[in-house]
């Protein structure tokens, strides 16, 4: 069931919280063991609030648009009594959280129940949600098979059905690439538009952070709902709040594309395929060249293992022991690129964003793969790809990480591929433009073309 | 992988100390690896012509 007929269940009173909450944790209780989705199930706490949410409701005061709703977060957003651990067990070893992070807070004050924290890579450095400390979280779709990463624990809770909503980051991809293994749908808002305060940051110069959701209307509400200003948040814009949500369905001409070139013939040929059945649905036929993705990857990789590393230089000097082995050798690595190569790449960086603001001079929103294939078996170290065998992990995310350097707002949305597992399409709007992507994500929705769509 | 005219070991030999990093042995493969990747990554942007007037966007409000 969506966020929105849940909260519209509790608020006519045709269902307690309560109730929604005990099922949602008996969910848990089912299928947890075998996803591995949630580190952390905050059962008694969750109990409490919805008890709290149904005596405010009896008593007749308001409850929020999202009353009663559970969601859960990857377990780098701050919890108020909860240790942050990203992922790691350096981490674990740190005190609980003083206070929500504003993400948090702003969803809880909506009425929504927090279930739980979700599994990830170690701090947000992978593609595949494949813990050494902590297990891999298994894909609700095929549990052979990764649920996609660095979020993959709030992607496979939603994607499993567990919860309607959760949150995840985005540094090169982490929210868009496990939605598309889930078969849900994730948004990576434009850089800068939502507070990362009080999330464990992994790269702060490309982090972003953002919902999961399997409807695009709880999507669009779940994000109009963390928007606003965070002075304490150096990057956060503080742009006012741009509501989306009540405008889903409003006509307006938006002129879409399909990106050519790299982003339709790197992949394998069900990515392209499933571009294609989109673009046909919606009688798109335009195509726009987006510039240089090989280098705006090249830079995006560069910044990521540099800063990335940066953040844990400290711990690496003594205890890198103590990282996952997944994660420990790239931020060694990371640890000693040379400045002169950030620097570069830092300097590309503002070119590529004017590159790519002329590409869009003339369409509004463009289309491209999510991921180069469906989900990759857990374990699973090479792949093919048109004819070439390469390292699967970093390759995941051949197609978003050229696009989140720049901070685009983008929407996965997720589609059947070929071969059975889910795919996503990249809805890329220009930056601020969200309402764009999630419009465009709608139109998709209607076509029928999405995986596992909610009734409204 | 990519041919590179650096010698990733001696780099990591020079460069680690100057971190405060020790390489221990049994890492060392996999972060040779990883340093030779990133280099190759690299080159594509340290060999692409950057007027001066292509300069970094920080976000810093004083």
């Amino acid at each position: 069931m969506s966020a929105r007929a849940i909260a519209e269940q509790v608020r006519s009173g045709a269902r307690t919280a309560r109730r929604v909450i005990d099922d949602c944790l008996a969910r848990i209780e089912a299928k947890n063991e075998r996803l591995n989705a949630f580190s952390d199930v905050l059962a008694e706490a969750a109990r409490v609030e919805a008890d709290a949410i149904d005596r405010r409701l009896a008593a007749g005061e308001a409850a929020g648009p999202l009353a009663g709703v559970p969601f859960a977060v990857k377990n780098l957003f701050d919890v108020a009594g909860l240790v942050t651990r990203a992922g790691s067990i350096i981490e674990a070893e740190g005190p609980p959280a003083a206070a929500d992070a504003p993400v948090v807070a702003r969803l809880r004050a909506a009425g929504a129940i927090l279930v739980g924290a979700t599994n990830m890579d170690e701090y947000a450095y992978g593609f595949t949600s494949e813990n050494t400390h902590y297990g891999p979280v298994r894909n609700p779709r095929d549990e052979k098979r990764v649920a996609g990463g660095s979020s993959g624990g709030s992607a496979a809770a939603v994607g499993a059905g567990l919860v309607p909503l959760a949150l995840g980051s985005d540094t090169n991809g982490s929210i868009r690439v496990p939605a598309a293994f889930c078969g849900i749908l994730g948004l990576k808002p434009t850089y800068g538009r939502l507070s990362r305060r009080g999330a464990f940051l992994f790269v702060p110069s490309l982090d972003h952070v953002g919902p999961f959701a399997r409807s695009v209307a709880d999507l669009a509400l779940c994000y109009d709902l963390m928007q606003g200003p965070d002075a304490a948040d150096p990057v956060c814009r503080g742009r006012p709040v741009e509501p989306t949500h009540d405008a889903l369905d409003d006509g307006d001409e938006i002129r879409i594309a399909v990106a050519d070139g790299y982003y339709a013939q790197s992949g394998a040929p069900e990515a392209h395929a499933a571009v294609a059945r989109v673009a046909e649905a919606l009688s798109i036929e335009r195509r726009v060249s987006l510039p240089e993705p090989e280098k705006a990857r090249a830079a995006a990789f560069v910044i990521t293992a540099s800063e990335g590393a940066g953040q844990h230089l400290d711990n690496l000097r003594i205890r890198a022991g103590d990282f996952d082995p997944m994660t420990r050798d790239r931020f060694l690595a990371g640890a000693l690129v040379p400045a002169a190569w950030v620097l570069r790449a830092q300097r590309f960086r503002r070119r590529y964003r004017d590159a790519v603001a002329a590409a869009f001079q003339d369409v509004d929103v463009v289309l491209a793969p999510t991921t180069p294939v469906p989900a990759p078996e857990i374990g699973q170290e090479t792949m093919l790809l048109n004819g070439v065998e390469m390292p699967s992990r970093p390759n995941l995310g051949l197609f978003t990480q050229p696009l989140s350097l720049i901070g685009l707002p983008i929407v996965s949305v997720p589609v059947m591929g070929e071969g059975g597992l889910p795919l996503g399409v990249q809805v890329i709007a220009r930056p601020w433009r969200e309402d764009h992507a999630l419009k465009v994500a709608r139109a998709i929705e209607r076509a029928g073309l999405t995986i596992a769509p909610e009734r409204p | 992988m990519h041919k590179l005219s650096f010698d990733a070991d001696a780099f990591i030999d020079a460069a680690a100390p100057l971190l405060g990093l020790t390489i221990d042995p049994a890492h060392r493969p996999g972060v040779v690896q990883n340093l030779e990747r990133i280099a190759g990554i690299a080159r594509l942007l340290m060999d692409e012509p950057m007027p001066p007037e292509d300069q970094p966007a920080p976000v810093f409000e004083p």
